[in-house]
C-alpha cells in the first residue's frame, strides 16, 4: 500500500484543484479589474481591486434579491416541513385503506420535476392572480418539495419506538398528543435535514422564478445573477464579484450543514 | 424506498398490535384493543394532519400535469379560454420539427455520456478517497462544493471563463499548450462536449458522495477475509467492493438519466434562447420554453410538455422494471 501513498495524494490534489479552481477564479475575479482579465485573463489580482465587491455591496438591488431569495426559500422550507411532517406521520403510524395509494402518489411526485408542469403551473399561478409575486414561486415549491420529504421522513418517523406510544397513551396522551410531544421532538434531525434539502433547492431554483417573477423588484438571486450577468456583459470584474457573492449564501449554509445535507441526500436515495 | 433514511428500528411497524387512545373531542378514553376498522376520531386526524399536503400536491403538481395534456391539444396564446382545438396538431408539428428532434438526440448524448463519463470517474475517486488518508473529510466537502451552487452561477461563469479570450484558454496558452485553444461555446462540433465537461464537473461530486456512502455500507470484514485469502487490492475492489455496490451505481445512475433529460438552466444560461440550437446544445426542455413560453405559443408549450413527460415517463418506467427490480421492489407503486 504504501508504495501507491504518494499518488494518491497527487490524484486527491489535482482533483480538490480541477473542482475548486473555477470557484476560487469567480472571487479572485472579482478583486481585479476588466483590463487586468482582458491582458491576463487567468492571471492573479495585481494589485487588488476592491472597487467591484464594494458597488455591489452598495447597491440596493442585490440585498433586495438577497431579501427575496431569502423569503422565499424560508416559506418554502417551512410549508414544505410542516406539510411534510404531518403528512408523513399519518403514512408512518396509522393504518387504514389507501395509506399505499397515498404514498404512491407522493411518491409518483419523483416523477414530475417542475420542468414538465411548468407551462401550466404558470397559467395557474397567473389565474390565481399570483404572477410576479413571491408566493407564486412558493407555493409550487412547497408542492413539488413534499416527494423528497415524505420520502425520507416516513421511515424515519416510523423508527420510532412502539413503546413510546404506548407509554404517551397510558399517559392519557391520544394520537394527536404523542405528536406533538414525541414525534416531533424526535424527529428533528430528520425534520433539519429535509428543511435543508429544501431551503438549497429553493435558493438555487432558476425555471420557476422565471416564468413567474418578472419585476426586477421581485427577482431572485439566480434571475438577479442572470440579469446582472447581461446587463454588465462587458463589464466582466463586475459580473465575477456579483456571482461570488451570490455563491456564498449557499457556501456557508453548506459547510454548516454539509453532513446533514450529504446524509439527506444518500439517504434519500438508498431509502 | 424504506429503511436505511431512519436508521435502525425501521422494522418496527406501527401498526404492529398494540394499545391505543382515541382522542376524539378531547375526553382522553381509557385505552381499549383496538379494532378491525377504525372510528372517526382517527379519519378525521388522518383528514386533517394529511389533508393540507395532499391537497398542495394535487394542486400545484398533478392538476398542472394533466392541464398541459388538455392544452396540448389547443392552438392557444395563453388569454382566456383554449377555444381553437387542434387535435393532434401540436404533437405532429413536435414530431415533424427538426429543431425539436435535434434536441431529442441532444439529450439522448447527454443521457449516454453523462453516465459513462460520470461513472467511472466517479467509481475511482470514490476508491481513491474510500482509503485512510489525511485531509479525506475536507477533500469530500471541496469534491461536493460545484453541486451545492446554483446551475446559473456555474452557468455564469463558465460562459465567462470559456470565451475564446477567456481563462480555460488563458491557461492553455500560459501552460504551452496555447495550439489547443477552442472556440469552446459556439463550435457546434464541440459545444456538446463543453456541456458535458461542465455537467460533469458540476455533478461528479453527487455520484462520488452516493458511491461512498454506498462502500461505507459494505463490512470491512468481506475485504479482510478477502485479503486473508491473498487477494490483491484490486481484485477485492472488482469481486467484492463493485458487486455490493451495484444497487446504488442502479440508482446512480436513474437519478443522472431523468435529470439528463430534464436539463434547462445550465444550456438556458449559457446558450442563451437561441444559440442553443446552431450551437448544437438545444435540450428538449430548452424547446419547449423558446418556442412556447418566449414564443407566446402555450398551447404548443404544454404539448411539448406532454412529449417529454411521456418519454421520462417511458424511460423511467423501463428502467425501474428491468434494472432498478431486485433494488426497490416497486418503491414508486407499493411503497412502504
Amino acid at each position: 500500500m504504501s508504495a501507491r501513498r504518494p499518488i494518491v495524494y497527487f490524484v486527491a490534489l489535482v482533483l480538490v484543484g480541477l473542482m475548486i479552481g473555477p470557484v476560487l477564479y469567480i472571487i479572485t475575479g472579482g478583486f481585479r479589474t476588466n483590463s487586468q482579465i482582458t491582458v491576463n485573463p487567468a492571471g492573479l489580482p495585481d494589485p487588488w481591486e476592491f472597487g467591484n465587491y464594494t458597488s455591489v455591496l452598495t447597491s440596493g438591488v442585490f440585498w433586495r434579491q438577497i431579501a427575496n431569495s431569502t423569503i422565499v426559500a424560508v416559506a418554502t422550507t417551512l410549508g414544505v416541513v410542516t406539510l411534510g411532517v404531518m403528512a408523513s406521520y399519518v403514512l408512518a403510524r396509522y393504518r387504514f385503506r389507501g395509506r399505499g395509494a397515498m404514498y404512491a402518489l407522493f411518491a409518483s411526485g419523483l416523477m414530475f420535476p417542475v420542468t414538465v408542469a411548468i407551462t401550466p403551473l404558470y397559467i395557474l399561478v397567473k389565474n390565481l392572480g399570483l404572477v410576479g409575486t413571491l408566493p407564486g414561486v412558493i407555493l409550487p415549491q412547497i408542492a413539488f418539495g413534499l416527494p423528497t420529504t415524505v420520502i425520507i421522513l416516513v421511515p424515519f418517523l416510523r423508527a420510532i419506538p412502539k413503546e413510546l406510544e404506548e407509554a404517551a397513551a397510558i399517559d392519557r396522551c391520544g394520537r394527536i398528543g404523542f405528536f406533538w410531544r414525541m414525534v416531533l421532538p424526535l424527529s428533528v434531525p430528520g425534520l433539519i435535514t429535509t428543511g435543508i434539502l429544501a431551503f438549497v433547492g429553493s435558493w438555487n431554483s432558476y425555471l420557476l422564478p422565471l416564468f413567474i417573477l418578472s419585476d426586477q423588484d421581485t427577482f431572485t438571486l439566480p434571475l438577479g445573477v442572470q440579469a446582472f450577468a447581461s446587463q454588465y456583459s462587458v463589464d466582466t470584474a463586475k459580473v465575477l464579484a456579483f456571482t461570488s457573492l451570490s455563491m456564498i449564501p449557499a457556501l456557508v449554509f453548506f459547510s454548516l450543514f454539509e453532513r446533514r445535507i450529504v446524509g439527506g441526500l444518500t439517504g434519500a436515495v438508498k431509502g | 424506498m424504506s429503511g436505511e433514511g431512519g436508521g435502525k428500528g425501521s422494522t418496527v411497524t406501527a401498526e404492529s398490535a398494540g394499545i391505543q387512545v382515541r382522542n376524539g373531542g378531547g375526553a382522553p378514553a381509557p385505552f381499549r384493543p383496538r379494532r378491525r376498522g377504525i372510528g372517526w376520531a382517527q379519519r378525521l386526524e388522518i383528514a386533517a394532519l394529511s389533508g393540507p399536503a395532499i391537497l398542495m400536491f394535487l394542486g400545484f403538481v398533478i392538476f398542472p400535469v394533466l392541464l398541459a395534456g388538455y392544452y396540448g391539444f389547443y392552438k392557444w396564446k395563453g388569454y382566456g379560454v383554449p377555444t381553437n382545438f387542434v387535435g393532434l396538431d401540436n404533437y405532429k408539428t413536435i414530431l415533424q420539427d427538426s429543431a425539436f428532434l435535434a434536441a431529442l438526440v441532444h439529450n439522448g448524448v447527454i443521457v449516454v455520456a453523462s453516465i459513462v463519463i460520470q461513472g467511472p470517474i466517479a467509481l475511482g475517486l470514490a476508491l481513491l478517497l474510500n482509503q485512510k488518508m489525511r485531509g479525506q473529510s475536507v477533500i469530500r466537502v471541496l469534491i461536493f462544493v460545484p453541486y451545492v451552487i446554483s446551475e446559473v452561477i456555474v452557468g455564469t461563469a463558465w460562459s465567462l471563463m470559456l470565451q475564446t479570450s477567456g481563462a480555460v484558454n488563458g491557461v492553455l496558452q500560459g501552460i504551452g499548450l496555447g495550439s489547443l485553444k477552442q472556440d469552446w461555446l459556439s463550435n457546434p462540433k464541440l459545444a456538446i462536449w463543453t456541456l458535458m465537461f461542465i455537467l460533469t464537473w458540476k455533478y461528479v461530486g453527487f455520484a462520488v458522495i452516493l458511491f461512498l456512502a454506498g462502500m461505507q455500507n459494505i463490512p470491512p470484514e468481506l475485504s479482510e477475509a478477502a485479503a486473508v485469502d491473498g487477494a490483491s487490492y484490486w481484485q477485492t475492489q472488482r469481486r467484492i467492493t463493485l458487486p455490493l455496490l451495484a444497487p446504488t451505481i442502479r440508482i446512480w445512475a436513474f437519478l443522472s438519466i431523468i435529470g439528463a433529460l430534464q436539463l434547462f438552466d445550465l444550456v438556458y444560461i449559457i446558450w442563451g434562447q437561441y444559440v442553443a440550437s446552431t450551437a448544437g446544445t438545444s435540450t428538449m426542455a430548452t424547446y419547449m420554453v423558446t418556442e412556447g413560453r418566449n414564443a407566446g405559443n402555450y398551447g404548443y408549450g404544454n404539448a411539448v410538455a406532454v412529449v417529454l413527460f411521456v418519454i421520462s415517463l417511458i424511460i423511467a418506467l423501463l428502467y425501474q422494471r428491468f434494472v432498478l427490480r431486485r433494488d426497490t421492489e416497486g418503491a414508486l407503486t407499493e411503497g412502504t
